[in-house]
């Protein structure tokens, strides 16, 4: 099992030496410094060095109120936003014992995946890029723009929805949120083979990911690795599968599994995960139920004293809520879990041995979010 | 042999997923109207945000200089980082009855996260979000605004 361990100048051999990537280097998706040991161009160690971004909000959330946190979990997981939102939601409203409307379930659950398709959308162009395709950069996003539109219709902002509120949902769907989205999937579907022509099946691309940065199955359990990540290595973890919440369980899935372990099975796993998520959207879009957008909550939220934890699963993994409650209107302690964290520490592990530039292609296809690892 | 036959059909396996994927380019070269940019700057009057579209807060006044709001305070309680401050001065009104009227509604545009809890949560709908996003200013100052207009005073009929 690997330790990371702090290098010191002393144990540097003579043919090694450590570079710095990041933390202002364009692959790795934000401040992460990752500190490597090389000979050459061969990767010896990894050391990921967190906390450039560390902006305190487990710390930040214990002056707030129930409703004020949520805003914050939108700035974690930017690209997971409404998946963030909800798990805090669904941690109060476990808290409370409040039940929220079918029509609640089923809009949350739909936004989940057009988010989880955004999200990978947006991995799918930005790991693209990293291996060398600047072509992917700009397909990726030009479709993901349609998502965003439709989150910008309904709620008023793309990214930092803040849709969810403790009890149900901040507005009811616009009336042309049916439409649209329905509009979207059938422009998707035919969008979404481009992707592979244009990158999967590529050539160089293939030889790039194929085999390289295995993570076994044990290893991804003994890390914690969840989410596409952990999938692919044949862990099976999605929560929405095994917790089911909001409109999961009336659902008809697949969890998809992979079975190799390296960057282009997480790879395919995502790409797979995308026509999973318009297949959930699709049974889902017709059938919303009339009703609330939201039961009526007391002006002051409390808690009632105890612990409360929930997780939902967000585009990169497990995402847990954990709220320690004294009975007041501010939480006396959160914690979030979040599946950045434990994917990143597995890097030391599996990058070992591998060439520098096999080491982007690991972190591409591990779908970093940094501000999601430092909070 | 076989190994030279492997070898220059894994070239043009390589090739031809080159071309598969060039072939998608050159359809989107071809038939640009498929995926058009907006032009931004240019086309700004023609530009319309969606109405839900939560650029910045305001304070709608209707044609006499009223508005809605009462100066009770719960948007300055709800706003989770402080971009709001409310200032509110007692005048005497004309049954002769001490009462708390708003002075200054003042916001915070640098610090409001755009979360919408202050017009959600305000009771006589007072505040709205706004469409505007175009917020770059040459001072932090100019970011600190007042929503209540000068001598505008409160709606009939609002309870307060
Ligand atoms: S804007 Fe609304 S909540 Fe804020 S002080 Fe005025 S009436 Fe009260
Ligand atoms: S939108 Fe949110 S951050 Fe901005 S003023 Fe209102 S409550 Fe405060």
């Amino acid at each position: 099992m690997a330790e990371i361990k702090i290098i010191t100048t002393d144990e540097i051999k003579t043919d090694e030496y450590l570079v710095n990537m990041g933390p202002q280097h364009p692959s790795t998706h934000g401040v992460l410094r990752l500190l490597v040991k090389l000979e050459g161009e061969i990767v010896h160690n990894v050391e990921p060095h967190v906390g450039y971004i560390h902006s305190g909000i487990e710390k930040m959330t214990e002056a707030l109120s129930y409703p004020q946190i949520i805003h914050l979990t939108d700035r974690m997981d930017y690209l997971s936003a409404h998946m963030n939102n909800e798990a805090v939601c669904l941690c109060i409203e476990n808290a409370l014992q409040v039940e929220v409307p079918e029509r609640v379930k089923y809009i949350r659950t739909i936004f989940d995946e057009l988010q989880r398709l955004a999200s990978h959308q947006l991995w799918w162009c930005a790991s693209g890029m990293d291996l060398g395709a600047l072509t992917a950069f700009f397909y990726g996003l030009r479709d993901r723009e349609d998502i965003l539109d439709i989150f910008e219709e309904t709620c008023g902002a793309r990214l930092t929805l803040n849709y969810s509120v403790p009890g149900g949902v901040m507005f009811d769907i616009h009336p042309n949120f049916q439409s649209k989205v329905k509009a979207f999937i059938k422009k998707f579907r035919k969008t979404l083979p481009e992707y592979d022509k244009l990158l999967t099946g590529n050539i160089i691309f293939q030889n790039r990911t194929k085999g390289v940065g295995v993570l076994s199955k044990e290893d991804a359990i003994a890390f914690g690795v969840t989410g596409p990540t952990g999938r692919a290595s044949g862990f099976s973890c999605d929560v929405r599968k095994h917790h089911p919440y909001s409109a999961y369980p009336y659902i008809k899935f697949d969890e998809k599994l992979g079975t190799d372990g390296d960057s282009f099975m997480r790879w395919k796993l995502r790409m797979d995960e995308m026509w999973e998520s318009l297949n959930i959207i699709e049974q889902l879009i017709d059938n919303i139920p009339e009703g609330d957008i939201a039961v009526k909550m007391k002006g002051v939220i409390k808690l009632p004293e105890g612990e409360f934890y929930q997780r939902v699963e967000t585009g990169r993994g497990e995402f847990g809520v954990y709220i320690v409650s004294d009975g007041k209107k501010n939480p006396y302690r959160v914690k979030f879990r979040s599946p950045g964290f434990s994917n990143l520490f597995t890097i030391n592990h599996i990058a070992k041995n591998w060439k520098i530039a096999d080491l982007v292609a690991i972190m591409a296809t591990f779908d970093l979010v940094i501000p999601d690892i430092d909070r | 042999m076989k190994s030279t036959i492997n070898y220059i059909a894994e070239i043009f396996r390589a090739i031809w997923s080159l071309l598969t994927g060039m072939k998608v380019t050159a359809k989107y070269f071809f038939t640009p109207w498929n995926n058009v940019t907006q032009q931004y700057p240019e086309n700004r009057d023609t530009l319309v945000m969606f109405d839900r579209f939560r650029g910045e807060v305001i304070m709608p006044h209707n044609e006499n200089n009223e508005h809605k709001c009462t100066g009770c305070g719960i948007c300055e309680i709800n706003c989770p980082n402080g971009s709001i401050e409310i200032i509110s001065k007692s005048i005497v009104n004309e049954e002769g009855k001490k009462k708390r009227i708003i002075d200054q509604h003042i916001y915070h545009l640098a610090m409001c996260t755009f979360c919408n809890l202050c017009v959600k949560t305000c009771p006589s709908e007072a505040i709205v979000m706004g469409q505007k996003f175009e917020h770059a200013y040459w001072n932090r100052t100019s970011m600190t605004k007042v929503l209540n207009q000068p001598g505008s005073k409160i709606m009939e009929g609002i309870k307060e």
